[in-house]
């Protein structure tokens, strides 16, 4: 059986008086891409959110490489180094050049050597197409650009488990494709280990083993991404699938 | 007429004196700057937190410092405070000291204003990097808040090098307290000297004055161009 990296059991989460996520319970093994699918509001964001401790959860538990997480800022700025994420909307440091946004985390942060972690900061950027842009602005580069720096900046930290929070959803159609060609590479080749928040549905449908499925809070369905894509089990699961084009 | 106003500028070492008050001036508006800029960061940094006993003690400092007019406050310390509390400086380092503590807390709440207004996700991607409270405010937070914040720094020290005109009402020597020892020694034999000496000191305050608006208001103009750009 496949070690599993990430174990989350009775996960409950609410603002106030609204109940946001409903007994979560779902676990990823290493290697394995689980793609998290729903409707909009549903959820999913706030999921992978809590995964790395940017939400607090009320109750439930996350186990992450063998450890139940013990909710503190302290522990999470310790996890977030192992648990790499990347947003919808990018968040380059507008201050700091692309390569100073890159080197921040392995720096200061893990306190790696400065010289060594350029040259794999380069050789990074240099797989995502931007060798050339080392030293520019953020503000000087298009939003694909932008979230190839901001990927680039997470795998700095040599995270174990990446999330995406719909990455591709603020970006041109044209941009789309190089992005989902880099987290498609970070699979097949690094094996990493991710859970993708996407409405990229033929995206989902081919980069994913697993298929978690969420509306209102509640998990649906998870099944394997061939079964989901055929066959889900739940009515609610094809109408969504009906509703999107792909 | 042989007496002309003007000549009262350059008879004796008038013009000297004028310009030593004028450095007594810049110096005590300098120093205060400095030391109130450093604390007001510092402070400003603190009410962003969100410990409720820490935000109301820094919250009423502003207000009192905001509130009480700067004579006031002036008098305050320089006729109660020795008299209550044994506590003796000369008047130049203790308008230093009143100087500063207003543009601590003037400039706390500027720059709360602006770490408060750097958008929330920058937080978070900070965070996401695991960076810890004080990475995040050092890298992320107050280089960001500074450059939304300088041309209110600025201002502010124009207001602050304006303010030093008070000074004269706790006997420092500065430019003003000067002009004005100028003017009584000559009223007799210059009638029209006091135009020309307060004329000089007009222009003193503003070839001081006029750079720093004119340097902020290209720093906002420039800040919105490269944010929309």
């Amino acid at each position: 059986m496949a070690e599993q990296i990430l174990r989350v059991e009775h996960l409950e989460k609410s603002y106030q008086k609204k109940h946001v996520l409903h007994d979560i319970n779902f676990h990823v093994d290493k290697g394995e891409v689980v793609t998290l699918l729903g409707p909009s509001g549903s959820g999913k964001s706030t999921l992978i959110r809590c995964l790395n401790g940017l939400e607090e959860y009320q109750k439930g538990t996350i186990t992450f490489e063998g450890k139940e997480i013990v909710p503190t800022e302290k522990n999470w700025q310790q996890i977030r180094q192992k648990i790499g994420m990347v947003f919808q909307s990018y968040d380059l440091f507008p201050n700091l050049t692309v390569m100073d946004n890159i080197l921040l985390g392995p720096t200061k942060v893990q306190k790696q050597d400065k010289f060594a972690a350029k040259k794999e900061a380069l050789d990074l950027l240099k797989r995502v197409g931007l060798q050339d842009y080392a030293n520019v602005y953020p503000r000087q580069l298009s939003g694909g650009q932008k979230q190839r720096v901001a990927i680039v900046r997470a795998l700095a930290l040599h995270p174990d488990f990446m999330l995406f929070d719909e990455v591709t959803a603020s970006l041109d159609p044209e941009m789309v494709r190089g992005i989902l060609n880099i987290i498609q590479d970070l699979a097949d080749v690094d094996h990493m280990t991710m859970i993708v928040v996407t409405h990229e549905m033929n995206f989902a449908q081919q980069i994913a083993d697993k298929v978690i499925f969420l509306e209102d809070g509640h998990i649906l369905e998870q099944t394997p991404s061939k079964q989901f894509f055929s066959a889900p089990q739940t009515k609610r699961a094809q109408e969504f699938l009906d509703s999107m084009d792909f | 007429m042989d007496h002309s106003g003007i000549s009262v500028l350059f008879e004796g070492t008038n013009f000297q004196r004028l310009l030593g008050g004028l450095w007594v001036t810049v110096r005590i508006a300098a120093v205060a700057l400095i030391i109130g800029l450093i604390l007001g960061i510092m402070l400003g940094v603190l009410r962003t937190f969100k410990n409720r006993p820490l935000r109301v003690i820094l919250r009423l400092y502003l207000e009192f410092f905001r509130i009480v007019p700067t004579v006031v406050l002036l008098f305050l310390f320089y006729y109660i405070l020795p008299r209550q509390m044994n506590f003796n400086l000369p008047g130049d380092q203790l308008a230093t000291l009143v100087f500063a503590l207003w543009v601590a807390a003037e400039m706390s709440d500027i720059v709360r204003g602006a770490l408060i207004s750097v958008p929330q996700h920058q937080k978070e991607s900070g965070k996401a990097i695991g960076l810890n409270r004080y990475q995040l405010y050092r890298y992320v937070l107050i280089p960001q808040a500074i450059s939304l914040e300088i041309p209110a720094t600025i201002n502010l020290a124009t207001r602050v090098i304006k303010t030093t005109s008070l000074l004269m009402l706790i006997s420092v020597m500065d430019v003003i307290n000067i002009g004005q020892q100028i003017i009584e020694a000559n009223n007799h034999s210059h009638p029209t000297g006091v135009f020309w000496v307060y004329g000089l000191i007009f222009l003193f305050y503003f070839l001081i004055d006029y750079p720093l608006s004119w340097w902020a208001k290209r720093l906002e103009k420039k800040r919105l161009e490269r944010a929309n750009g």
